[in-house]
Order: structure tokens, then C-alpha cells, then sequence
């Protein structure tokens, strides 16, 4: 027999996240719905208008910076995973003793603030740089210029969503049975084909968590696009911050932020109904 | 390989090697060769100077404690490790370099090793479909695999539904359906229980008889090697201490890892006093032609099974039968035999095992404390030299295979 304390003992555990969560997750996001429904400026106050136009704006006046936003993101999304599974895979499979250092090497990036990475690889790219130089040399960058283009601003989202990519990609490559790549080379498979046939579907799970963890925050990011990137390069995230700490237009700020989560939610969805939750959960059974 | 200190395994052995190298020589087919073969991992020799052939279509048994070599011997088989230097041939031919993939072997795992993502079905059909073998073949095949192995039912369903047992089968099943020429078995039974061990050992004998493939089968269980095999190679060391037929084996050790690890045996220290003749430590001395193999004065160890003895209480029983005198230490009733433990000497103990035939006769056994006569017919005893290497003795396997030997 399990007593009242027994039962309540998973809830005692659940509450201070749950609390979290309510105070700093619904609460200010009752607020900020609530937000863009009104009208109003910052001097004169916000009045409940249920002004459903903030939404139509935002989505015909900022069209362009949300497909660039999504773009972007899914092109540094691609590169992240070409980059991040093979070095993944060298992690997991061929590192030896240097295992440690290498993932160490994955996550020391973080050891110095987002900001300043990014500022760093602004200067890097500038125009009188040797790194721009030697690539205006070999014919990639023709003008002369790195900075303020798409591939600056891409390269940046790659570059600092890179860890959050291999990060899964190791754990689900460690985590996979070696015997089983055994097995597939026994029955007749060549590297490719147990790579393709095994590896591949089992680490599955490991690829869509790094997919959502790099697509998602690089959907919104916009430090990326401030520093290395010119007018042409906006992306949603900088309207969002601009409108919010520049013009000081809360409505549109908020009504903005709702679209992009609305569009990822639906977007993430319908990526879940195609790959499956059991891919999403690393789940191997089928449900009946 | 050059510079060790361990001796090469025992004249006998090597005798019957070259017996058995001779049968596969002239067979031809499916057959498995190796030549001289040593693995070494770093500083650690895994297995050393191997030489070793399997006749097509024989149920082969490589036997040993965890660390042999018998395990690494199957994946240079496999083609899962490379030799450091030596030969593999399969079916005649040199395999060096040709990668697992290309060997006309498949194994069947420890774990099972069944990929969790799909279902039996795309199990067992993996290897035809990389063979591209045509679909209604594939089709055709992988049910009847499933049926012999009695899965047919559980085709959709996948491994982590099924029990340990089942998912062996299929294990099984998915090896056995590419048809090898040789199929590779490393403690396929290892994980199972008991009962469930027994029945699939008679199965895996019968299926290996129907369909006649070459098996090497890696086991640490002595009782699963002598049900099962046609020929046992002991392995310690990463060395064949023996290979031989199982009745050989269990019968004529040649040397007192063999005559330790495979069952109990008791091992009595002597010494060889003349061509004819032994004179135990212990005991008296016993003709012998045996004596022969060895060098007046060499030491050796006379062998003699424990349900082979006959207990007496000193005093009685056939004094013209060699033996030795000794006091009862304990006695443990086993169910089908009462085993017990007698002391001949200071640091020399024996087991014997008296078959439980009837109340009265087990009743009449000397109790712990007894003085009594151990005696054995002539031909009952066999005459091993000491192992090179570690010395797996009748103290160090477990009792447990006592109960299983006599059963």
C-alpha cells in the first residue's frame, strides 16, 4: 500500500519547476498575448482595443524578414548538420582518450559570451582583414566585402548554433550498440550501406533534437544579423528587437513575437507528424 | 610470439591436429583453416601461433575460460579482426583483407545484436537484400526461416518485444538464412537460463544436422561443448591445449588444464619411476603403459574421473585394483549422486561420486570422518603433463558442474 506521502512525492518534485515555469513562462506570456491585442504608444499607455490588425501587419509588412529569417536559419541548420554529424561521428567512434578534450573543444566556445564571439568573427570579416583577402584572392569574395552578405550572417548562425547540433548528435552516437554495426557488416553490408541502413535510422533521434535545437533559437536570432549583417540581411528578430527597444511599439513587438511562434509551433508539428514522435522521443516501439 | 615463456601444447595434441588437418584437407569445401595465426592487442598476445582446421560441415566447439583467445579466434574468422601475423583461409581460400562483409561467413551474437528499428522480418531478410537477392526469394525464405526457428507469428513484431529466448532464435534465424559457409556462434547461449539452454542446445544440434553448415561455436560451458560438438578444442592462453572428439577430452585429457576444466577430475601428483610404471606421491605404485610418454623421473599427474572411483571403507573391497587410502571430509547428497570429498594426503584431496542407484546402497556409503580405500580399474586412469600457463584445477571450477556432468 503506497501512502498519501508516497502518492503526493512525484508532485513535491514537479512543484518548483511547475512554479518556474508559471511565473516566468505563462505569466508573461498572458501578458504579451494580452499586449498585442491593444493599441497605444508608450506615452499615452496601452488601451484593450482587440486590435487583431497588429497581426495582419506583422505579417504583410514584415513578410520578407520572416522568410529570411526561416532561410537563414534553415541553411545554417543544414550546414550545422553536415558539419556537426561527422565530427560527431569522430567524437563517438575514433576520438580514443582525446574523447574528453574534443567535446571539450565542442562546448569551449561558450566560455566566452555569445556577444562577443560574434563581435570577434565581425572583425575577422572585415574588409581590411587577411582572412577577407585571401578569400577575395581565391575569387570568393569578389567585391572585396564579407561583411553585410547573407553568407556572413549564415556562417555566423552556423558557427554558434554548431554545439547545440553535435551535442545530441554525440550523445545519441555514443550511445548506439557497436555490435550492432557489427552485425550489419556480418550480413553482407558495406561501411555505406550499415551506415545508411543502422546508424543512420538509430541515431535518428539525435538528429531531429539538434534540428529543433539550432532551427529554432536561429529563427529568432538577431545578433547574428546586427553585426554581421547589413539592411539587406534583417532578420525577424532584429524587427522584434527594434520595435521593442527603438520605436518602442510594444503592440507590434508582441503581436510579431506571437507570429514566429505561432509559424515554428505549426512548423515543428507538422516535422513531428512527418518524422514521427517516436523519432522525437528515441522511443523504438511502435505504437499499436 | 618469440621469446615466451610458455611451452607448446603436448605431443598428443598436435597428433591429432594434423589427424583432423588431414580430414579437412581432403573434404574441401566450408571448411576453416588457420595457419600459425597470433592476435595481439598492444603488449597483451590474445591468441598465439594458432593453428587449427574444421572440416566442412563439422559442429566445431572452441572451449575456455573468459580470456582464452576463443572469442578473438571467431572474429578473425568473422573478419572482425585482422591476424597480427598467420593465416585464415575459408573454404580453401586466404581471407586476409577481405572485410567482414565479403567473408562467406555471418555470426550469430552474445547479445543478439538484433537491429531495435526493425521488425523480425527486415531482421532476418537484412542480409539477402544486401545480397540483392529478388524480393519474392528474399520473401520466400525469410518465412521459412521464421518458421523453422517457430516465429512465423512474430514476424511484424519487433526484437525488444520479444523474450531473451526468442530473440536468439532470430538471431539465429538471421545468419542462417544467407545460407553461409561457415557459421560463427559466440555464447549464443550465454545469456539464458537453464532449462531454456537445454532445449535450445538439442535444437541448435538438430538444425546444424539438417542443414549441414560448418558451425565453430564459442562456449565457456564444458557440458554445452560435449553435448554438442563433433570436435572440442580447449583453449587456454590463447593456446589449443586439446583438441579432440568430446569423449576424448572428457575421457583422455592430455593435460591437467583439460583434465581441471573440463569437469572435475582428480589429479594426483607422480612420477614416473620406469617406462612401465608410475609411483603416485600418495600411493603405491601402478603399471602403466601410459608411463611410456614420459622420461623415467619426469613428474606427471595421474587423472582418474570421480565417478570412476570406488569408496570402500579401509580394510574392504578389492585390494588387486590400485588405490589409495584416505579419510572422508564431507559427503553432500546431490540428488542423483552423493559426492564426497576424501583426504589421501596432507594438501591432496579426491572427489568421488557415487551414483544414486538405491536407498540401501547410499545408505551404506561411509559417512565424513570414515577411513576408507579409493580404488579405480587400471584402464580408468590417464596420465596428463602439467599445463604450461595457468593451471585450471578440479578446485577452481565450480561444483555446480558436477551436478551437471553426472545429469
Amino acid at each position: 500500500m503506497t501512502t498519501l506521502r508516497q502518492r503526493m512525492t512525484p508532485y513535491w518534485l514537479l512543484a518548483p519547476g511547475l512554479i518556474w515555469l508559471f511565473i516566468f513562462f505563462v505569466v508573461p506570456m498572458y501578458y504579451m498575448g494580452e499586449l498585442s491585442l491593444k493599441t497605444g504608444t508608450l506615452t499615452t499607455g496601452y488601451e484593450m482595443t482587440w486590435a487583431f490588425s497588429n497581426y495582419a501587419d506583422a505579417i504583410t509588412d514584415y513578410s520578407t524578414q520572416f522568410l529570411r529569417a526561416f532561410y537563414f536559419a534553415g541553411v545554417a541548420t543544414i550546414l550545422c548538420l553536415l558539419i556537426g554529424y561527422p565530427l560527431a561521428y569522430a567524437i563517438a567512434f575514433k576520438s580514443g582518450r582525446w574523447k574528453n578534450l574534443m567535446l571539450f573543444g565542442v562546448v569551449a566556445p561558450f566560455f566566452t559570451t555569445y556577444l562577443i564571439r560574434t563581435i570577434s568573427w565581425k572583425t575577422i570579416l572585415s574588409d581590411s582583414s587577411p582572412v577577407v583577402s585571401v578569400l577575395e584572392f581565391l575569387q570568393l569574395a569578389p567585391d572585396g566585402r564579407v561583411l553585410a552578405t547573407n553568407a556572413a550572417v549564415i556562417a555566423g548562425l552556423t558557427y554558434n548554433f554548431l554545439p547545440f547540433m553535435v551535442l545530441p548528435l554525440f550523445a545519441s552516437l555514443e550511445r548506439l550498440d557497436r555490435r550492432l554495426l557489427e552485425a550489419g557488416q556480418d550480413l553482407y553490408a558495406s561501411a555505406r550501406q550499415t551506415f545508411l541502413r543502422v546508424t543512420l535510422p538509430l541515431t535518428m533521434p539525435g538528429i531531429i533534437a539538434g534540428i529543433l535545437l539550432t532551427f529554432i533559437p536561429a529563427a529568432g536570432d538577431y545578433v547574428n544579423a546586427t553585426f554581421l549583417g547589413g539592411p539587406d540581411q534583417a532578420m525577424i528578430g532584429n524587427v522584434i528587437q527594434s520595435k521593442y527597444l527603438v520605436v518602442n511599439d510594444y503592440s507590434e513587438a508582441a503581436a510579431l513575437s506571437f507570429t514566429l511562434m505561432a509559424i515554428i509551433l505549426v512548423g515543428l508539428l507538422f516535422y513531428i507528424k512527418f518524422a514521427g514522435t517516436e523519432a522525437l522521443m528515441g522511443d523504438e516501439e511502435e505504437a499499436k | 610470439m618469440e621469446g615466451s615463456p610458455d611451452l607448446p601444447p603436448t605431443d598428443s595434441a598436435e597428433d591429432r591436429a594434423e589427424q583432423a588437418a588431414g580430414k579437412a584437407a581432403g573434404s574441401g569445401s566450408g571448411g576453416v583453416r588457420l595457419e600459425g595465426v597470433t592476435k595481439q592487442f598492444g603488449d597483451f598476445t590474445a591468441v598465439e601461433e594458432m593453428d587449427l582446421d574444421i572440416a566442412d560441415g563439422e559442429f566445431f566447439t572452441m572451449l575456455g575460460p573468459s580470456g582464452c583467445g576463443k572469442t578473438t579466434t571467431l572474429r578473425m574468422i568473422a573478419g572482425f579482426e585482422q591476424p597480427t601475423t598467420g593465416k585464415v583461409l575459408i573454404d580453401g581460400s586466404d581471407v586476409a583483407g577481405l572485410p567482414a562483409f565479403k567473408r562467406p561467413t555471418n555470426t550469430v551474437f552474445q547479445s543478439y545484436a538484433l537491429f531495435p528499428h526493425m521488425t523480425l522480418e527486415e531482421n532476418v531478410g537484412f542480409g539477402l537484400k544486401r545480397k540483392k537477392v529478388p524480393k519474392d526469394e528474399i520473401k520466400k525464405r525469410v518465412a521459412g526461416e521464421l518458421e523453422r526457428v517457430g516465429l512465423s507469428r512474430e514476424a511484424k513484431r519487433k526484437p525488444n518485444q520479444l523474450s531473451g529466448g526468442q530473440q536468439q532464435r532470430v538471431a539465429l534465424a538471421r545468419a542462417l538464412v544467407n545460407l553461409p559457409k561457415v557459421l560463427l556462434l559466440d555464447e549464443p547461449l550465454g545469456a539464458l537460463d537453464l532449462k531454456l539452454r537445454k532445449g535450445l542446445q538439442v535444437q541448435l544440434k538438430q538444425i546444424q544436422r539438417d542443414v549441414g553448415i560448418t558451425f565453430v561455436y564459442v562456449t565457456h560451458d564444458q557440458e554445452e561443448a560435449l553435448t554438442m560438438s563433433d570436435r572440442i578444442a580447449v583453449m587456454n592462453e590463447g593456446r589449443i591445449e586439446q583438441c579432440d572428439d568430446p569423449e576424448s577430452v572428457y575421457e583422455r585429457p592430455s593435460t591437467t588444464f583439460v583434465a581441471g576444466f573440463i569437469g572435475v577430475s582428480n589429479l594426483l601428483p607422480a612420477v614416473a619411476s620406469s617406462s612401465s610404471e608410475i609411483k603416485l606421491d600418495t600411493g603405491p605404485a601402478i603399471a602403466t603403459p601410459e608411463a611410456s610418454r614420459f622420461g623415467t623421473g619426469e613428474r606427471c599427474f595421474a587423472v582418474v574421473r570421480p565417478e570412476k572411483l570406488e569408496i570402500d571403507l579401509e580394510g574392504r573391497g578389492d585390494t588387486s585394483k590400485p588405490g589409495v587410502d584416505g579419510v572422508v571430509e564431507t559427503s553432500l547428497y546431490l540428488g542423483t549422486a552423493t559426492q564426497m570429498a576424501v583426504r589421501v594426503a596432507e594438501g591432496v584431496s579426491m572427489t568421488v561420486l557415487c551414483p544414486n542407484v538405491s536407498d540401501e546402497e547410499r545408505q551404506s556409503l561411509p559417512g565424513a570422518g570414515a577411513r576408507v580405500r579409493i580404488s579405480w580399474l587400471p584402464e580408468h586412469m590417464h596420465l596428463v603433463a602439467e599445463s604450461a600457463g595457468n593451471k585450471a584445477t578440479a578446485d577452481e571450477t565450480p561444483t555446480d558442474n558436477v551436478t551437471q556432468g553426472v545429469n
